[in-house]
């Protein structure tokens, strides 16, 4: 389906299922353990080994010689097969920047250089610890401060949506600067990031012949199957993955990773079925993080708050051929200013590879700019709320004829100004004491882009009644089972229990997959696409007129004829299979999502440790599909940003050239007890340039600007600013209030 | 190392240096020395009540009660988020305590009585925690869900029960199910998801319903 002009009324406008807070259609499965992830489907091939990857003990260098004659001979090995079995790097996959296994070279630390197989995981386990590894280590680059004065100009565009042309210049911000009344001018840090999510990356491979099956668990299938193919030299109809739950990925789980690519190896050379799950300590310096950046940002304005000049820089590092972390991509369209300037800087290092995270770009990029404008409300003597509210700009202020599809961030503003009680906010900061608490409010602008891309799913009207949709679409906990079973009732007419969903396999229609917060609206579209189909053909099938044929109770109804949806397969079951195709609707229209975050901390004037106590998000993203799993969504990302702002940190040893806390003890995420009751508000503005849903994604929009709103609380509780994320206690200890 | 009738191990001082010696000398052993077969690992029967149900193994002895459950018993419920007690996804009830079923060895629990996420509840007959997780939306990716689960329903016996935390005001004083001190108690349990407001909601419910 040709998605070219503004979606008109639609049967998903009825809102008899789609849009009403529903609970999860996987939740019983989910709460009692019998949803299967990837390691546990012992039932799908018999005979399963067990693999167990062996890391790289170097950062950078080549290995010279592995004995792996004490590790076959160990009980239980069936087979060991090592990096230096394959002459050179196997093929990359999509996106991926380093190499998953193959050849003597190591790119990074923990690169898997060898996968050994036994028939238990304590026998693999325990032979990977009898390999011999030799290596001739080289000196590599592993300090981003260091490296950034002489990081080259760099463009980039990732996975996640994010993009821009190496140095954007609209109008001449240096002039404007240099006479703006009121500037800001300041160097934000942002650390190394891990995505951490709860399941390792596992995989089950089982090879008939040339054919590959990997269960595994994964974001992307489309793109993952065929990277698989060019990684393993296989023919894309050989490979079939099954990824039907999956444990959190956030960006971590969007491209093949060595769990795989070694399963599937193993599972050739043992000759039968081969388990992975990634071990814990190996995940984060072998697998993919959000870079570390340096940014600046410089800000100038008029005394009425109007911003005149933006200079948005941010320096990240990355491996040879990476990219960088886009954290200047919200600044080109979040706010009006005739003079503004971005770019990147890209250093070439040899930490583990940068990637895609949860928002990427645009979660570190936030971080930075909108603590900016909190210390430039400051220094205009303006709320901010104020200085967000007269800095809307209602279309690209790259390109003034292209406006936003829809934009109420000045409605997130204003309701989150008055359901959060900031009028209450005291604008002097360090002056509010609850005890020994120092108590403050801070608040954050939210930006991230909409996606549209192609999405295509099948809907299946069974003998007896039932609806069955099959795409390859990943719920990540997403809540995406639901609102596909939500999509798919409404637009047939019938009650959620009539609907089965089934996910992840790539033998089903290619779908958008879940990543860049594109997940729920584009796939929702494919289906609906899907349904429309279905409906042409139950018509037909009844022989009543397709366009005014109304599905609705069960029943399908036209020209005074009303029959049992069921009655239309008794003859068989019928199809309707098709795709979402976004066309250039994206281009011709801005499509984003706003939030406005409020938070409220408080800081122990003793220890500086910093408690939230009160936090609410409002969302302008669409038309929310399902409140409650959307909800979720953002309260989660809420979270996430905690993390950010408080505590995430991948600490790197610049001697060793790694990320020294690389396990969940080491890297800090938030727990209970850092996490208040959360708030969030949903604007309701359904988009009609984003697809026939009228829906755009919010998975990433809860993340965009917390940690900043955090940091900006702690600043007015503490009259401290601390500019080097995570504000840790460590930062503003030794110049907090004297303790009368 | 054997077991006698009665089922109770007879475990040697002799067998366990024999077992840990072995490993110790791989470690040690110069890359260039002649390769020397390692021993065959050593194996240990146990029986073992999960969810009311004897089940008798013989166990590699570096088998984790994780493990056991997971792939041995088929009861994957059990989740494995890090095997090193950092996460809380492992987490079961043995004999009425929680613990993180990753940091034992199954050959501690000869005798014990094993609760996992699979005897609390089915789909069809859901726990009380696991319809209220359910409908205040208390998970997403559902990768902790059953650690979460395991634990807030041993949360809530252990404040009923008067086991103190660090966060009670009064440490004498019999606690209660405050949101402060559930959250407090919850958090050896990760949720990267970030389901943590939620599931704090779920388990208030619970509490209320019981009190």
């Amino acid at each position: 389906m040709k998605f070219d002009t503004p979606a008109g009324q639609n049967p998903i406008d009825q809102l008899k299922v789609v849009g009403r807070p529903t609970s999860r259609v996987d939740g019983p499965r989910k709460t009692t353990g019998t949803a299967p992830y990837a390691y546990e489907r012992h039932n799908v091939a018999p005979n399963q080994a067990y693999g167990y990857i062996l890391g790289a003990g170097v950062a950078k260098g080549r290995i010279v010689r592995m004995d792996i004659s004490e590790a076959k001979a160990a009980p239980g090995v069936v087979a060991v097969v090592t990096t230096l079995d394959f002459p050179a790097p196997l093929p990359l996959g999509l996106a991926n920047i380093a190499h998953l296994f193959g050849g003597a070279e190591v790119a990074h630390y923990h690169q898997a250089i060898a996968v050994v197989v036994a028939e238990t995981f304590e026998q693999a386990r325990a032979a990977s610890t009898l390999i011999h590894t030799e290596y001739a280590r080289a000196p590599g680059k592993f300090d981003l401060a260091k490296e950034a004065p002489d990081a080259p100009l760099a463009g980039g565009s990732r996975g996640g949506g994010s993009g821009t042309p190496p140095i954007d210049r609209i109008g001449d911000f240096a002039g404007a600067f240099a006479v703006a009344p009121v500037k800001i001018d300041r160097t934000y840090t942002t650390p190394g990031e891990s995505h951490a999510m709860m399941e390792p990356f596992a995989t089950i491979a089982a090879w008939e012949g040339d054919k590959l099956t990997l269960w595994t668990s994964n974001q992307m299938i489309a793109w993952s199957k065929s990277s698989l193919a060019k990684i393993l030299s296989v023919r894309p109809e050989n490979i079939r993955l099954d990824s039907p739950f999956i444990g959190g990925g956030f960006g971590g789980k969007l491209f093949v990773r060595a769990d795989a690519v070694c399963a599937a190896l193993a599972a050739k050379t043992a000759r039968r079925p081969v388990k992975i799950a990634m071990q814990r300590p190996l995940m984060i310096n072998n697998a993919t993080h959000r870079p570390a950046t340096i940014q600046r940002v410089q800000l100038g304005a008029n005394q009425d708050g109007r911003l005149t000049a933006i200079a948005h820089a941010s320096t990240s590092g990355n491996l040879p051929d990476g990219e960088p972390e886009t954290a200047v991509s919200q600044t080109k369209l979040f706010y009006a200013a005739p003079n503004r300037e971005t770019y990147m800087k890209l250093a070439r290092m040899d930490l583990p590879e940068g990637n895609a995270m949860r928002a990427p770009g645009e979660a570190p990029g936030l971080m930075a700019l909108e603590m900016a404008m909190d210390e430039l409300a400051e220094a205009l003597n303006m709320d901010p709320v104020e200085l967000r509210v007269v800095n809307d700009t209602q279309f690209d202020p790259e390109k003034p004829n292209r406006p936003f599809s829809e934009r109420h961030f000045v409605e997130c503003l204003r309701t989150g100004a008055e359901k959060f009680g900031w009028s209450r906010r005291n604008p002097k900061p360090g002056l509010v004491r609850d005890g020994k608490w120092l108590v403050g409010m801070g608040m954050a602008g939210g930006f991230r882009n909409n996606i549209l891309t192609k999405s295509a799913a099948r809907i299946r009207l069974e003998k007896g009644g039932r609806l069955t949709v099959e795409t390859d679409m990943t719920d990540i906990g997403t809540g995406t089972y639901t609102i596909l079973a939500q999509t798919a009732a409404e637009m047939m007419g019938v009650g959620l229990d009539a609907v089965t969903v089934v996910l992840g396999d790539s033998d089903f229609p290619a779908s958008a997959g879940s990543g860049g917060q594109w997940g729920a609206n584009n796939s929702t579209a494919g289906l609906y696409a899907a349904c429309l189909k279905l409906r042409e053909a139950i018509a037909q099938r009844l022989g009543f007129n397709p366009t005014d044929t109304i599905f609705s109770d069960g029943k399908v109804t036209a020209g005074g004829h009303s029959v049992p949806l069921a009655d239309a397969a008794r003859g068989g079951a019928l199809v309707g299979e098709d795709g979402f195709d976004p066309t250039d609707m994206s281009k011709r229209w801005q499509q984003s999502t706003f939030a406005a975050h409020f938070v409220e901390v408080a800081v122990d004037s003793y220890t500086g440790e910093t408690r939230i106590r009160r936090m609410l998000a409002v969302c302008d993203a669409g038309r929310i599909l399902n409140p409650k799993a959307a909800r979720s969504q953002v309260i989660g990302a809420m979270t996430m940003g905690a993390g950010a702002a408080l505590m995430e940190e991948l600490a790197v040893d610049t001697r060793f050239g790694l990320f020294i806390n690389h396990d969940l003890a080491g890297y800090e995420v938030p727990v209970h007890a850092d996490i208040p009751h959360q708030d969030v508000i949903f604007l309701d503005h359904p988009d009609d340039k984003s697809s026939p849903m009228k829906a755009k994604g919010v998975g990433e929009l809860g993340l965009c600007g917390v940690g900043a709103a955090i940091a900006n609380a702690i600043y007015n509780a503490t009259g401290v600013r601390v500019r080097d994320y995570p504000i840790t206690l460590d930062k503003h200890l030794d110049k907090l209030p004297a303790i009368a | 190392m054997s077991v006698n009738e009665s089922g109770d191990f007879k475990l040697t001082r002799r067998a366990v240096l024999a077992a840990g010696g072995a490993s110790a000398a791989v470690t040690v052993m110069p890359a260039e020395a002649e390769p020397v077969p390692a021993p065959k690992p050593a194996t240990l029967p146990l029986s073992v009540t999960v969810n009311g149900k004897r089940r008798d193994l013989t166990l590699d002895t570096r088998t984790t009660l994780l493990d056991t459950l997971r792939e041995h018993l088929g009861l994957t419920g059990t989740k494995k988020g890090c095997d090193h007690g950092q996460c809380g996804a492992c987490t079961v009830i043995v004999n009425g305590t929680r613990i993180n079923s990753c940091l034992s060895l199954a050959a501690q629990h000869h005798g014990d009585e094993v609760t996992t996420i699979e005897g609390l509840g089915t789909p069809d007959n859901l726990h009380p925690m696991q319809a209220a997780f359910i409908k205040h939306d208390g998970y997403q990716c559902g990768y902790c869900t059953p650690g979460q689960i395991c634990s807030a329903v041993s949360v809530l016996r252990e404040i009923k029960a008067g086991v103190p935390s660090h966060v009670q005001a009064d440490i004498t004083a019999a606690p209660t199910a405050t949101n402060i001190e559930m959250r407090e108690r919850m958090s050896g349990n990760i949720c990267r998801c970030g389901a943590y407001s939620n599931i704090a909601e779920a388990m208030a419910e619970v509490a209320e319903a019981r009190a």
